[in-house]
């Protein structure tokens, strides 16, 4: 049984230092270095050629757009674009690669030296990049024989090379010291700025849990005042959630070892995604030695300052200014916005805005009703079985008088049921507000006339006593009648 | 006495996933002190000023336009896997690592 503190009492000994690697995906339509295709989803080794094969005498070249792509990150994060670079082989046997190297690069990556700013609790970090550079990636692997799918047990492994040479950029931060106890967060919030810096860019599709976006935690811990510990770098995690949840285990993990006495052995870890713990992966008895060297085949890059320029000069507004403008525009307060980042929904809202409903009306249901219904069954709001036009149908309805909230909960029941539109949902399930004054005439007579004692304190000014009328003509008309007109009726008829 | 050890040859081989019996890591490691000592012969040339080359060929950024290239059939990619399974290469177990 791992020892584990709890995180205060870590967080009270010690001082994290942190440290993210991020590999993209980048959504070239071709590899990095051949034409074959970089579509997800295809049959087993389709999408494979002599180059990616490594079959002899294949001779890669490489792909402008993931160049371009690249640069654009590096601009992004407020890097230096090398004026000289090139790619470098990076040895290993493994048969994930059937080269038996990973193109990468080395001492002269594509871009170096940026930074992000991100905010937690109100206080800006800056998260220093050291450097961004582009690679390849490798194949899928599949382990057969063992009961669970993993090394562990396996007989063998089935190797499918579709995902070979899929151009994959890697983003390494500086170590990130300073943080104290908000060390999960600023790390979360790290992943989740670039995430949405490289989604603004329009060069990947940045989805973690599709793999398209992977992140490796490292962290360590030192006493106040001491150099900083021995770190280890955790692989497999597979959300933003878990980005946080990794430091955090980590903290609680190595301070444990650290007040027995024990030494942290620098080691690659894996989170499991079930418990929130990590386990140590593969012993490095020996020291990893990849022996890079200059990769012959390719040419040396030599990114001229004009391209870089238009690159920079082509760059969308930054997703930091982009959400200080929309929460200026939808009159947000600070922690309105900071639930709506939270949530995800920031493009969802501002969508649905676009489809012709208000800012409060949008805002309402995605972070109302609609994460609530996400919470339930785990899914992120963007997962949903409804669209931002459906969204705003719905809340136009709403506004016309047509639904009230109660029915529009219910019309959003049918819509996630894939029912249809909010306009059919309520017409398939006979979903409308009253309007027939005639009906709701009689159906207040009939509360008045059952609630005597209610009817004569309104008599006598006490307003506020309407609500026990306006709940009995719900009742009678099922809930589909809008409480405002209600209200109305009832007061008109007793004052 | 070879400069370089026994253990270095050894570390080597391993890299290169060569097996090498003990009497070869003792020729080995003779064999490549004369590589070495051959190399240093070239390094007392005064390179001051002079630009290291990794690439025999002056050009610089080579790019391809990113446009599909047919890719292989399926029969001619998996015709080389010594196995396959699941129109997959099948491979022995790996060892120590984590999926």
């Amino acid at each position: 049984m791992t020892k584990l503190n709890t995180y205060e009492a870590a967080m009270a000994a010690y001082e994290p230092v942190l440290g993210l690697e991020t590999h993209i995906e980048l959504d070239t339509n071709t590899k990095m270095f051949c034409g074959c295709s970089t579509e997800f989803g295809a049959e087993p080794n389709t999408q494979v050629c002599p180059v990616c094969l490594a079959l002899p005498g294949a001779l890669p070249v490489a792909n402008r757009a993931a160049i371009e792509a690249t640069i654009k990150i590096g601009l992004a994060l407020n890097c230096r674009i090398a004026e000289w670079t090139r790619f470098a082989r990076k040895n290993y046997f493994y048969p994930d690669m059937p080269k038996n190297f990973q193109t990468s690069q080395y001492e002269e990556p594509l871009c170096e030296d940026g930074y992000v700013d991100v905010a937690v609790d109100g206080r800006t970090y800056r998260v220093e990049i050291e450097r961004v550079h582009l690679e390849e990636d490798t194949g899928k692997t599949l382990h057969v024989g063992g009961a669970t799918g993993r090394i562990h047990g396996a007989t063998e492994s089935l190797v499918d090379y579709n995902r070979a040479g899929i151009p994959l950029v890697e983003i390494v931060t500086k170590p990130v010291a300073g943080t104290a106890e908000l060390a999960p967060e600023v790390a979360r919030a790290y992943a989740t700025e670039l995430r949405d810096i490289v989604r603004s860019l329009g060069v990947s599709d940045v989805r973690m849990e599709q793999g398209s976006m992977r992140c490796d935690v490292n962290l360590s811990l030192n006493k106040p005042g001491d150099a900083w510990g021995t770190r280890t770098e955790t692989k497999n995690v597979n959300s933003l959630r878990s980005v946080e949840r990794a430091v955090r285990y980590e903290v609680r993990r190595q301070s444990a070892l650290l007040d027995g006495g024990e030494k942290i052995v620098q080691e690659t870890r894996h989170f499991q995604e079930a418990s929130g713990e990590t386990s140590p992966g593969r012993s490095k008895e020996e020291a990893t030695d990849y022996r890079y060297f200059p990769e012959p085949d390719l040419a040396v890059m030599e990114p001229s300052r004009e391209w870089v320029e238009e690159l920079r000069a082509s760059l969308p507004e930054p997703p930091r200014k982009r959400r200080e403008r929309l929460q200026a525009e939808w009159g947000l307060a600070d922690k309105e916005m900071q639930s709506v980042v939270n949530a995800d929904a920031v493009e969802l809202i501002e969508s649905t805005i676009a489809a012709g409903t208000s800012a409060s009306g949008a805002v309402k249901w995605w972070l109302g009703e609609l994460s609530r219904r996400a919470n339930e069954t785990g899914a992120e709001l963007g997962a949903l079985a409804v669209t931002p036009a459906q969204v705003a149908e719905l809340q136009g309805m709403v506004e016309d008088g047509k639904l009230n909230d109660k029915l529009a909960r219910q019309v959003i029941d049918g819509v996630l049921a894939g029912e249809g539109g909010p306009a059919e949902v309520a017409a398939a399930r006979g979903l409308e507000v009253v309007s027939d004054t005639g009906a709701l005439e009689a159906a207040v007579e009939e509360a008045i006339a059952a609630n005597p004692d209610v009817a004569e304190k309104i008599r006598g000014g006490k307003h506020a006593a309407a609500g026990a009328l306006i709940g009995a003509v719900m009742k009678t008309t099922k809930g589909q009648a809008d409480a405002k007109t209600v209200r109305e009726l009832i007061l008109n008829k007793l004052t | 006495m070879s400069t370089i050890s026994r253990e270095e040859v050894a570390h080597l081989a391993r890299l290169a996933r060569l097996e090498v019996t003990d009497d070869e890591l003792d020729a080995f490691a003779g064999q490549l002190d004369v590589i070495l000592e051959s190399m240093k012969t070239l390094g007392e040339v005064d390179t001051e000023g002079v630009e290291p080359t990794s690439h025999a060929v002056p050009l610089v950024n080579v790019f391809r336009e990113d446009q599909h290239q047919p890719s292989l059939p399926r029969e001619d990619v998996l015709a080389g896997a010594p196995d396959t399974a699941e129109d997959r290469f099948r491979v022995p177990r790996i060892l120590d690592e984590e999926a």
